[in-house]
């Protein structure tokens, strides 16, 4: 399991995943080395799982994002891999969550504009199978999207 | 496009790992990553870890609305979620409430902490939605 070390190797990463590995070992009173190998060991362990670039959708022209809340129709017994294969399959569909709650399943789709969000709800989301009822909420700001855990 | 997606599923990637898959030179690579990260296409790094492996079995996306908009701030509304360290991520929504927070916990009792000591007592805090993540997948998007 995680020690206090491990612990500490993880925050210092989660709050700078663009430091050097020096800077990380300096920050944690470790050489360089011996956080190459923790790290190593969490993620031979499948606790670290590596980095990720986050996207910023309106610099690629991608204005528009909407979340979309879906509840299926639970009477279809395949309803949900349907649903979530046929989702799978729209390029402008980011994230498919799952949920356990008053709401199925969520959507986040990005759109080019407003236009675009139209077209794409039209054509390619309420045409997705099982869907019983839909909410769609729009993103107006991100506050905070850094997805670090409390360590 | 490419280049984009390939920094996605790993941003540690140097840019000659880079270019070696996709075909371009390193210092191709490295002059097209510069102007990514100069039009604002990256926002940042994101490190993956195993919630549930380190002991987080809880994810709850909650929605928050306002209670009573015009005479609350939501400047401090703001500041103070994202002070919470459970709060992985907090969006400003338009529609059914206001706001949409990823919250970590432990296990339900935590999270029944978090949600009467932390956000409940936010400044301007209305009604609250909880709905518990069961699965969740990310897809490349339109690239």
């Amino acid at each position: 399991m995680l020690d206090d070390l491990d612990r500490r190797i993880l925050r210092t990463l989660q709050y700078t995943p663009d430091a050097a590995m020096h800077e990380i070992a300096d920050r944690c009173g470790l050489t360089a080395a011996k956080v190459t190998r923790r790290l190593d060991k969490l993620r031979d362990a499948g606790l670290y799982r590596g980095q990720e670039a986050v996207v910023d959708w309106a610099a690629l022209g991608f204005e528009v994002s909407v979340s979309l809340r879906i509840t299926l129709d639970k009477t279809q017994a395949l309803a949900f891999d349907e649903f979530h294969a046929a989702a799978r399959d729209v390029p402008e569909v980011t994230e498919i969550q799952t949920f356990l709650g008053r709401v199925d399943v969520r959507l986040f789709v990005v759109a080019r504009d407003m236009a675009h969000y139209q077209m794409l709800y039209r054509d390619r989301i309420l045409t997705l199978p099982h869907i019983s009822d839909i909410e769609a909420l729009m993103l107006v700001s991100t506050l905070k999207s850094d997805e670090r855990l409390p360590l | 496009m490419a280049l984009v997606k390939a920094m996605q599923r790993d941003a540690t990637q140097s840019a000659g790992a880079l270019g070696r898959d996709l075909g371009l030179s390193q210092p191709a690579t490295w002059r097209r990553l510069q102007k990514l990260q100069a039009a604002g296409v990256f926002k940042g790094r994101r490190v993956k870890l195993d919630a549930e492996k380190l002991g987080f079995g809880v994810t709850v996306f909650l929605g928050v609305k306002l209670a009573t908009k015009g005479r609350v701030s939501l400047d401090d509304f703001e500041r103070a979620v994202i002070a919470i360290p459970e709060v992985q991520t907090a969006e400003h929504m338009l529609g059914l409430y206001d706001y949409r927070l990823r919250v970590v916990a432990r296990d339900l009792a935590d999270f029944e902490r978090i949600l009467r000591r932390r956000i409940m007592t936010l400044p301007g805090a209305g009604d609250v939605e909880a709905n518990v993540l069961l699965s969740e997948e990310r897809l490349p998007g339109p690239l």
